[in-house]
């Protein structure tokens, strides 16, 4: 993670560039939003639409404010005159102010052009858009590793920048935006899927620990089993997820045919039955691997200390064996939430729910914006529960080893 | 990665290996001659036998396509690995280490439903995909792989007079080949997955079957296409896991 230092050649653009991470970025930023369109325009939800430039689609204090936040990107990214700590803190403050006024501008553009045309007309976001996004987020990220800053300044970082986009969607600023007004059609719906997907991503964590933990504690403790074991496992998590879900679909629905009481509790073919037991079948690996694992990292001379102690084999598991291991289970589970997370999509295809629902639909219809209301929040999630778990890790470290 | 190498002899896993791979090229050539058993299995499907298309067509479809954005990812894959690690590069290392990290977190179905507003329906889409998802474990290994290779073999190197290149063919990319293959098993794994999604978004491939089958409620296509991409997986996954211990210095293959 940490690289404090980076050796150079001493050439005079390296004499003068300190940060060639951040041109290169701020260079690809700056060709996307000249080339590329920023919105486009279409008459309904479903033709193909007009592209609209960057200089167009902006108004003059919009312009200002991005090119001088692009200038104070440059300027950090020089080796003089800012000190390097002060850089850091420049890059970061500018990359947030220029996702915001990108972020700001496109949903203004919608509100302004919109006022003029037909009801159904739409605007959406162009790739120079997403482009701008994209390099804002990680000339942050570069920024926070160079100044290889704590994780409270990360999480601080995050929740102010989270909580002003929030901010701008809660305000209704985007609500002319294409991809809103499909939000809006669907709105309930939408949470009601939302939350399935959550439940789904829970309902196969929970099993997948309950079985996962003890499996890693017997691979640790009866060291014959764990060749068969892993390998079984590792045939679960090779075999493609809608094939898995899809295999599970015929012997469920047989199931649900031969017991109508099963069927009446929800085992049949197709919906949450196999999707669920799909999930928790990927799920195991990554739990009973970094148990696992994390046991094997106790030092022996801890547990040996601890029994010598007058500590009862219960005891050492709960009091030494299990703390010590957290972080390392703990990384195994951020695996398999992040996995469920992705995996619950393409369950989906066999009706089970989820926010797949919505990807799979909008690419029947071709509808790109149900599409996107599908993938994003998915991809939002995943990252959330990543860098959330991320941190429990951090915390779940004894307290002098935490960086 | 491949814990279930640790203590399964390899002959067995040899055995393992060639019969299931007999089993799915007898599944891939012979699966219309199982018609009377699926026709047994499941007596109310009128078509019990997927026919729209021949399962050796489709398999050859799906390898074509894992096996294109493989070579695209590997190449690419490699040789970005191999640029942030080299002194005029490794300034972006951080970077792309941790974007190929946080990518990783994207579901490869809605990487897949996001390249489609962009290419279209069909084969590129899909292939789009599987190339931006494949990339990331190779990149991931192959920093992870050079950085193994200790400083002192690399200052052996050096003083023995080998130039940068000389090092990196016959020192760095020796060492770090194992590491480098367990990233592109990963890569080439989750992409035979995601192919099969791609017959979503109109790509021909073993998933178009359990896709009409799930659509159409024909659950013997979705078990004939559901057995045969498992089957593929699996074999693939094998076979990637003896190439990978051939590269494998010292235990054995037991480097975990």
């Amino acid at each position: 993670m940490s690289v404090p230092h980076f050796p150079t050649s001493d050439t005079a653009s390296a004499r003068l560039v300190a940060n060639r991470v951040l041109v290169t970025l701020l260079g690809a930023g700056l060709l996307a939003a000249w080339l590329l369109p920023f919105a486009t325009m279409s008459p309904n939800r479903l033709a193909s639409g007009q592209t609209v430039g960057l200089s167009e689609a902006l108004s003059d204090w919009q312009v200002i404010a991005l090119l001088a936040l692009s200038a104070a990107l440059a300027v950090a990214a020089l080796r003089r005159p800012l000190p390097r700590e002060l850089a850091h803190g420049v890059i970061l403050l500018a990359s947030l102010g220029l996702l915001l006024v990108t972020l700001y501008s496109l949903g203004d553009f919608a509100q302004r052009t919109l006022v003029e045309k037909s009801p159904s007309a739409r605007v959406s976001q162009g790739s120079a858009f997403w482009v701008m996004v994209f390099c804002c987020a990680l000339a942050a990220i570069d920024a926070f590793q160079r100044a290889s800053s704590g994780w409270l300044l990360r999480l601080g970082y995050m929740l102010i920048a989270g909580g002003s986009v929030a901010m701008l969607f809660a305000s209704g600023h985007f609500d002319d935006l294409s991809i809103m007004r499909e939000y809006a059609n669907i709105r309930d719906n939408f949470s009601d899927q939302f939350i399935t997907h959550l439940v789904f991503v829970g309902s196969a964590l929970g099993p997948a620990l309950l079985i996962g933990v003890p499996l890693g504690l017997l691979a640790h403790r009866r060291v014959r089993l764990q060749g068969t074991l892993f390998s079984v496992l590792n045939f679960f998590q090779t075999i493609p997820s809608i094939a898995l879900f899809a295999l599970l679909v015929a012997p469920l629905s047989a199931l649900g045919n031969a017991f109508p009481l099963l069927g009446e509790w929800g085992v049949k073919g197709i919906g949450a039955a196999p999707a669920i037991i799909a999930l928790v079948m990927y799920a195991l690996l990554p739990v009973v691997r970094n148990t696992y694992a994390g046991l094997k990292g106790v030092p022996p001379a801890t547990v040996e200390a601890a029994l010598g102690m007058g500590m009862t084999a219960r005891q050492v598991l709960w009091r030494v064996e299990i703390p010590l291991a957290l972080p390392v289970i703990l990384s195994g589970l951020r695996i398999v939430t992040v996995q469920a997370i992705g995996l619950t999509v393409v369950a989906a295809l066999i009706g089970a729910g989820g926010l797949g629902a919505f990807i799979f639909q909008g690419l029947g219809q071709y509808a790109i914006d149900l599409v996107l209301l599908g993938a994003i929040p998915t991809i939002v999630l995943a990252v959330i529960a990543d860098f959330t778990l991320q941190m429990l890790v951090v915390l779940s470290k004894p307290a002098g080893t935490r960086r | 990665m491949n814990v279930g190498a640790l203590s399964r002899p390899r002959s067995s896993r040899r055995a393992l290996l060639i019969s299931l791979s007999v089993l799915l090229i007898a599944l891939v050539v012979g699966m219309e001659q199982l018609a009377p058993l699926f026709r047994a299995l499941f007596p109310d499907q009128d078509p019990a036998m997927y026919e729209r298309e021949s399962f050796l067509n489709l398999t050859l479809a799906h390898l074509a396509l894992v096996l294109v954005s493989s070579l695209v990812s590997v190449s690419v894959g490699v040789a970005a690995g191999l640029f942030v690690t080299r002194p005029a590069g490794r300034e972006f290392e951080p970077l792309v280490s941790t974007l190929a990290a946080i990518g990783q977190t994207f579901p490869p179905a809605a990487v897949l439903a996001i390249v489609v507003p962009v290419a279209g329906f069909g084969f590129v889409p899909t292939l789009v995909a599987l190339v931006l998802y494949g990339l990331l474990p190779v990149v991931q290994n192959t920093i992870a792989g050079l950085g193994t290779v200790p400083s002192q073999t690399l200052e052996a190197a050096r003083g023995n007079g080998m130039s940068a290149w000389q090092i990196l063919w016959r020192i760095e990319l020796p060492l770090a080949m194992r590491v480098i293959i367990a990233g592109v098993r990963v890569s080439v794994i989750i992409n035979i997955g995601t192919a099969t999604i791609g017959s979503t978004v109109g790509a021909k491939t073993l998933g178009t079957p359990i896709i009409a089958g799930l659509v159409g409620n024909n659950l013997p296509y979705v078990v004939q296409g559901a057995v045969l991409v498992g089957l593929l997986a699996i074999v693939t996954d094998l076979a990637f896991e003896r190439l990978e211990q051939r590269f494998s210095f010292g235990e054995g293959g037991n480097a975990e």
